[in-house]
């Protein structure tokens, strides 16, 4: 069969097929479609590497997921679809995943193999490639990960191998239940053997970059914009509509909306507070949907925290304290939502625990703070006196006012201290040396584990330094247990009740989407798109 | 003279090294390393960081190697932040930009602000006088955070003429944005400097002399007022050279241009020590070559000066 009548042929055989030519399956019959078929999409800060190995970004994420085919790929809702892996099986004991493999070809015309995969992941823990994104192999849980990483074991102990060309086996230490999902993420990705070998780290460069996904890099000139050409050797060619795609890095929002407003760029995060102003200005391209991040305040438990925050009366106070509602009403505007459950609202299969002070009046809220505050001993002549540290940025400093203010009405004084995100950071997870300090978490994958981790006692995030035997041994069950959903539920309750943060809203991502540009996934909380899956209507 | 050339040759080198020990000390000063980050990395993987940079060596031993390196093999070494490339690499992307826009930049603030400066002193005291002082007042006061979001509202939203941002060395509309932006306060300097000096200049005992033999006008004013009326708008061009084709942040940030003027306070904030380092030795050495080629040009233009 000739390319052309194949292609006709599939499309026909997919159902959305125009008459003249192929249409992609993602396309809707009937559908005008633009000649220019590009996509820019702005990125707040420039990527620091194309690398999947070294990748450790949401933003490097997105961009290589549109070059590269890792085993699965999410689908418009965040379900898990296969991409390299056409099929699994599974060990009864869970611990060994046997993937069969697409029949793919990297953009230079080598076929991709199970071996890809495997250096790829040898690669990723090797000490030698001193990744930063290491942990997440062990997160993983792949066999002897820990050991690789710490240089004790070679590459090839490593719980992965080849059966054959396109077959590829994966061991686990311990079975977990989201280990599929946990192979959307980039640092996943196979890479080109044959190429890494031969270029070292220039192999990234536009010229010798060889990539197995729906598009192939162009150019990469940092701090200007990094741009990808559809790759007609891909699998799924027929039905990848989009063929140029420019990212282009712009930190500030607002300078960032203006080059929207030029037409300049196809996608831009609206500035903090100006959502309700645009979505009246532009209402068919105005959207905030929800994006599986957790902004919280933290309380240092730990030996450099204040005595006072070890009382948990007085955490339980604070947390009552926050008035979530005139964050977001006020401040944030953008479709967030109040937040008193550390896990994001919108994560897959996550049911949250009945937590009775997010039904509580503000006044009822009030009066039980200060209830609590009393009775752990502080009053107008013993005020509690705290510092609230966050790194420098106007968004973080105008919550830090409010939650101030808040406090305030308790009879709290609270002092606000900003650091450059470097020292913010030193502070916060190496010197411990903060009272009250606001992080923010994002999923990894699409579970509650990736956020509940967070706070077991062994976590390396776990800067407040809380320990609970009890959410220890719930989150060890969790990683067995038939539905670890219960065990999510009941971690939430310990939170909620122990609270050794307070979670205080559930992202959104509030931005500006040209009108027609269509099949952005608003529905998958991860926001992972794939440009493959979209299109450019004509005007 | 060439004694003398080489002579500032020669206390370049101690300059430099003094620079590059005291830029590397103070940065390894800071709070924070390359490695930290929102997710800690654990202490394992950490480990192996900090053995793949050297991180994990004496910092004495840290200088040593890193000044063998550059001084054998001209390798500024990779970047810490931009894992797959090196420091080379980005310097070799981003100062083309910054010496296209920059080189330009420094073309038009010398031309517009010496015309303007001479026009004020030549009239002083008459409209022209006053228009001129007036528009480089308003461009000292408007600073180029402020001149850049007024050209693109006007350029780029209104009129539609001028691409918002982006760098393309083939399409000039891509440079007149940037190159407005950051010649302006330079402009507005050098026609201050030029008016003062030429007054001056105007005011002494050989134009007056000149004056009474009779001579054109124009004669003095190119021949004899300009040249001495130029010596301290000259010293004060090597330094805004290079701080011109080094590149503004403001510039690459509003802009997008992937110059290097961002790259440099990136490297601060992210404590890329390499590309820092890199930028901060490009920055020493033009600058010391900059005052070198002011000082062999005054020489050239006041007979006064010998070496």
């Amino acid at each position: 069969m000739k390319p052309l009548i194949a292609i006709s042929a599939i499309a026909l055989m997919l159902g959305g097929a125009a008459p003249v030519f192929a249409q992609s399956s993602h396309v809707p019959a009937g559908t005008k479609l633009a000649k220019d078929q590009s996509f820019t999409y702005w990125l707040q800060d420039d990527l620091k590497t194309l690398d999947p190995d070294l990748s450790t970004s949401k933003d490097g994420n997105d961009v290589l997921q549109q070059m590269f085919d890792g085993l699965y790929q999410q689908d418009d809702h965040g379900n898990l679809v296969p991409a390299m892996a056409e099929s699994f099986d599974v060990s009864d004991d869970k611990l060994t995943y046997t993937f069969h493999l697409r029949d793919e070809k990297w953009s230079n015309g080598d076929p991709v193999t199970a071996q890809d995969f495997v250096y790829a992941w040898q690669r990723l823990a090797d000490p030698k490639t001193a990744s930063e994104y290491a942990w997440y192999i062990e997160l993983m849980q792949v066999k002897n990960a820990h050991d690789v990483i710490q240089g004790d074991k070679p590459v090839s102990d490593l719980g992965v191998k080849a059966l054959d060309a396109h077959t590829l086996q994966v061991t686990l230490e311990t079975p977990i239940p989201y280990f599929r999902q946990m192979l959307v993420l980039s640092s996943t990705f196979p890479v080109p053997e044959k190429v890494v070998k031969e270029y070292g780290s220039d192999w990234t460069k536009p010229e010798h970059m060889v990539s197995n996904g729906a598009y192939t890099l162009k150019s990469w000139k940092i701090g200007e914009s990094i741009e990808m050409t559809k790759n007609d050797k891909y699998w799924d060619a027929a039905n990848t509509t989009l063929t140029d795609l420019k990212f282009i890095p712009i930190q500030d929002l607002n300078q960032a909306l203006t080059r929207y407003q030029a037409g300049e760029l196809d996608f831009v995060q609206t500035p903090a507070g100006q959502y309700p102003r645009l979505k009246d200005e532009y209402p068919d391209q105005a959207h905030a949907p929800p994006r599986s991040c957790v902004y919280a305040y933290r309380f240092n438990v730990g030996p450099n925290g204040p005595e006072a925050l070890k009382d948990v009366k007085v955490r339980q106070a604070l947390s009552y304290g926050i008035n979530r509602d005139i964050i977001i009403d006020k401040i944030l505007k953008g479709g967030q939502k109040p937040a008193y459950s550390w896990t994001h609202w919108a994560t897959a299969g996550f049911k949250a625990p009945d937590i009775a002070y997010a039904k509580w009046t503000d006044k009822e809220r009030m009066d039980k703070a200060r209830e609590l505050l009393k009775e752990a001993g502080y009053g107008p002549d013993h005020p509690l006196k705290l510092r609230i540290m966050y790194n420098t940025s106007s968004d973080h400093k105008k919550i830090a006012i409010a939650v101030q203010q808040f406090w305030k009405q308790l009879g709290v004084e609270a002092t606000l201290e900003n650091f450059e995100w470097k020292v913010y950071l030193d502070k916060l997870n190496t010197q411990h040396d903060f009272d009250v300090a606001r992080t923010a978490w994002c999923a990894d994958y699409n579970e509650a584990s990736t956020y509940l981790d967070v706070n077991t006692s062994w976590s390396d995030q776990n800067s407040g330094q809380w320990s609970n035997a009890e959410y220890d041994k719930l989150m060890k069950d969790s990683k067995t247990a038939a539905d670890p959903q219960a065990d999510y539920t009941k971690a939430e309750q310990i939170l909620a009740t122990d609270m050794p943060l307070a979670p205080i809203y559930d992202y959104s991502l509030p931005m500006l989407l040209n009108a027609h540009i269509k099949g952005y996934p608003f529905d998958n909380v991860q926001l992972n798109w794939y440009a493959k899956n979209m299109y450019r209507t004509a005007k | 003279m060439i004694v003398y050339i080489l002579k500032r040759l020669a206390i370049a080198v101690p300059t430099l090294l003094v620079l590059i020990i005291a830029s590397f000390l103070l940065m390894h000063a800071a709070p924070g390393g390359p490695f930290t980050s929102e997710r800690q990395v654990p202490p394992e993987v950490l480990a192996n960081l900090n053995a793949k940079y050297g991180l994990d060596q004496p910092l004495w031993k840290q200088i040593a190697t890193y000044l063998s390196n550059v001084v054998m093999h001209f390798d500024f070494g990779p970047s810490f932040t931009y894992k797959d490339r090196s420091v080379n690499d980005i310097i070799a992307q981003g100062f083309p930009v910054t010496l296209t826009y920059g080189s330009l930049s420094f073309i038009a603030a010398v031309l517009v602000g010496v015309s303007l400066g001479v026009t004020a002193a030549i009239k002083r005291n008459s409209w022209l006088d006053y228009f001129a002082v007036g528009i480089s007042i308003g461009a000292q006061v408007l600073p180029n955070f402020v001149m850049a979001p007024i050209l693109v509202l006007i350029f780029t939203l209104t009129l539609h003429w001028l691409p918002g941002g982006g760098w393309s060395f083939d399409d000039p509309r891509f440079w007149i944005m940037p190159v407005v932006a950051l010649s302006t306060s330079y402009m507005a300097s050098i026609a201050r400097i030029t008016r003062s000096s030429m007054l001056e200049v105007l005011n002494s005992n050989h134009i007056r002399t000149a004056r009474a033999k009779g001579l054109p006008s124009r004669k003095i004013i190119l021949r004899h007022a300009l040249k001495p009326a130029l010596l301290p708008v000259i010293s004060y061009l090597g330094p805004a050279f290079v701080s011109m084709i080094t590149g503004s942040v403001i510039v690459d940030v509003y802009f997008t241009t992937g110059g290097i003027g961002k790259s440099f306070v990136d490297s601060a904030l992210n404590r890329d020590y390499a590309v820092m380092m890199g930028i901060t030795i490009l920055l020493g050495t033009l600058t010391i070559l900059f005052n070198l080629v002011v000082d062999i040009i005054y020489g050239w233009i006041d007979p006064k000066i010998r070496y």
